[in-house]
């Protein structure tokens, strides 16, 4: 399945002007300044926003202006959820679930609405009205009423950006749920790169309009040449599973292509599949793998290039580092390091380097 | 009340009952259409709406008396359709009520569809409501204290016009003789018991709809809020 976006629409402070390809599956994230035009491509894939284009989701063709053809939003199979959930204020929480599902057909009432109100945690409040919900407790149920119409999209734009941080780790497990439990595409708009670590698989950047890069998450944030690669919070998202628990020191161990790591303990079961996350901050390098360190991840990288920034070095890092014969490796896993520049010129640092990266903090997602 | 009394009342409440009706009927769409509009036809078409604001009834009158007039356009148009003419007749006075009453009705309806935020009626859509579907169920819904203030507006203005009614319908008993006619006459004639019995009439009725539709907007707010 592919979403393809075709389209150009100019605005006040910029021309809206992208030519896409998103995958058909898993969360793709479009991520940039407030500004860059990301609420107003959404809009526009949804058609609430007239552009010039092309967009279509497999055979189902949205807009093609070459035919002619405009799709109005309310013949498109797609949810949409916004900031302010936009509930409708006259109608209880269960007539706002009816409103659309009773609308969108027979897909919809074969749709297992109550496993979505289970996974949502909102069974208990189908007799309130919106006004008595809290700001968690209403965003759950916009989704809610976006998934009951059965679509073969969800739109999410910045859905957590009006909840304090109590509430939005209340609903990011359940949008977490969502992507495990529902084979439903996702583009999710945000400005927050915590989201994007946690819930994205693929990443749209955008920059005034234009598409700055796009690509799996994994390998954008691992390019230096980025803007991303530039931002305090600047770092790699790992792909990795749960190896084993020591519960004696409360750490868990979680393996992926090219090393192991540990982490502070997880509730997650050895097997379950987890992100770790890794800040070029807190990661350093040395020569010698390091004796009598109190640093416990000591892993073994080579050094793929080198970029002075200001007063510190951003290193890229391919992990697995012993063994640069197996450079066929189809996706190498990388880490990001911000060293001082002082550091890169006193350790004279090459391109190529056999090194070790002590990870001083992961952040298991 | 006498018969001739009770003949008035009847005539104003179905004068004004039919007006409200009719009102609502144009002013809905109006107001919904220029609530929503980018038009550049929205200035000229909401000053025209508001005209009646600011003319004095009576000048309104006399022009809506020319234009159904027999040599009027309105009225040429009534006697090829084979209407007859219009002033001095009860339709008479219900057109030019509506044309009257309409920036009352007009205006609380546009006010109560503006402050429907736009993502709202844009979240109905996106679960699959067409237009006129999201106008019925959400866009109407939600501009229900608008819709009763805009109807009892409605209906108190028609109740309570004078200059427009005395212009196009005169004073026929039966026909055009509505509340604010009959109690002119009664002045002029120097009854002022008859005079009081319908001034004080319609101060009370006045009041009772006031507080009527301070408790009905009160309760539409509650029950939102609830």
């Amino acid at each position: 399945m592919t979403l393809t976006a075709c389209l150009r629409l100019p605005r006040r402070d910029f021309t809206l002007d992208v030519d896409l390809q998103l995958p058909g599956r898993g969360v793709t994230a479009l991520f940039g300044a407030s500004g860059c035009g990301k609420t107003t491509l959404l809009r526009a894939l949804a058609g609430l926003e007239r552009a010039a284009g092309r967009v279509a989701l497999d055979e189902a063709v949205w807009q093609d202006d070459g035919r002619r053809l405009f799709v109005p939003p309310h013949q498109r199979a797609l949810g949409y959820v916004i900031q302010e959930a936009a509930l409708f204020p006259h109608l209880d929480v269960r007539a706002n679930l009816a409103y659309g599902r009773r609308r969108a057909g027979p897909a919809a009432q074969g749709f297992a609405l109550d496993a979505v109100i289970d996974l949502l945690g909102i069974g208990a409040l189908m007799a309130r009205r919106p006004a008595t919900l809290s700001g968690g407790e209403r965003q759950r149920v916009a989704i809610a009423r976006a998934l009951a119409t059965a679509p073969r999209l969800l739109l999410m734009d910045e859905p957590l950006a009006a909840l304090d941080a109590p509430r939005k780790a209340e609903i990011l497990p359940y949008l977490e749920r969502l992507q495990r439990e529902l084979a439903l595409p996702v583009v999710l708009v945000t400005h927050a790169m915590d989201e994007v670590a946690r819930l994205a698989d693929h990443l749209v950047l955008l920059d005034a309009g234009q598409v700055r890069a796009a690509g799996p998450l994994a390998t954008l944030l691992a390019r230096a040449d980025l803007p991303l690669a530039r931002q305090d919070d600047a770092g790699v998202v790992i792909a990795a599973r749960v190896d084993h628990h020591d519960t004696a020191y409360g750490l868990s161990r979680v393996v992926f292509d090219g090393g192991a790591l540990w982490v502070g303990a997880t509730s997650a079961a050895p097997g379950a599949p987890v992100r770790a996350r890794v800040l070029a901050r807190d990661v350093s390098v040395a020569r010698v793998r390091p004796q009598e360190s109190s640093v416990v991840n000591v892993l073994p990288v080579r050094l793929d290039s080198l970029q002075a920034d200001g007063h510190t070095t951003l290193l890229r890092l391919r992990l697995g580092g012993a063994a640069p014969q197996d450079a066929a490796q189809a996706a190498p896993t990388w880490l990001l390091a911000r060293i001082t520049r002082r550091s890169a010129d006193t350790l004279a640092l090459q391109p190529g380097d056999a090194l070790f990266a002590q990870v001083k903090g992961v952040a298991l997602m | 009340m006498d018969a001739a009394t009770w003949t008035v009342v009847r005539l104003t409440a179905e004068l004004a009952a039919l007006s409200t009706a009719l009102l609502l009927l144009l002013g809905t769409p109006l107001a919904w259409w220029l609530a929503r509009t980018a038009s550049p036809a929205k200035p000229l078409l909401a000053a025209l709406v508001a005209m009646p604001l600011v003319l004095p009834p009576s000048v309104l009158g006399f022009y809506l008396l020319l234009l159904m007039g027999p040599q009027g356009p309105v009225g040429q148009f009534t006697q090829w359709l084979g209407l007859g003419r219009l002033p001095f007749t009860f339709s008479g006075l219900v057109v030019a009520s509506v044309i009257y009453s309409m920036p009352f009705v007009v205006q609380p309806l546009q006010q109560a569809f503006e402050a429907i935020p736009e993502r709202t009626l844009e979240a109905a859509a996106t679960l699959r409501a067409g237009p006129l579907d999201r106008f019925f169920t959400i866009a109407l819904p939600l501009a229900r204290p608008g819709l009763v203030t805009a109807s009892v507006l409605g209906f108190a203005h028609t109740v309570g016009e004078f200059g427009v009614v005395l212009m196009i319908g005169g004073n026929i008993p039966g026909q055009t003789r509505v509340l604010s006619v009959a109690l002119f006459e009664h002045v002029e004639a120097a009854e002022f018991a008859a005079a009081h019995r319908l001034a004080a009439g319609m101060l009370g009725f006045a009041l009772v709809v006031l507080v009527l539709l301070h408790l009905a907007n009160r309760s539409a707010r509650g029950a939102r809020a609830a």
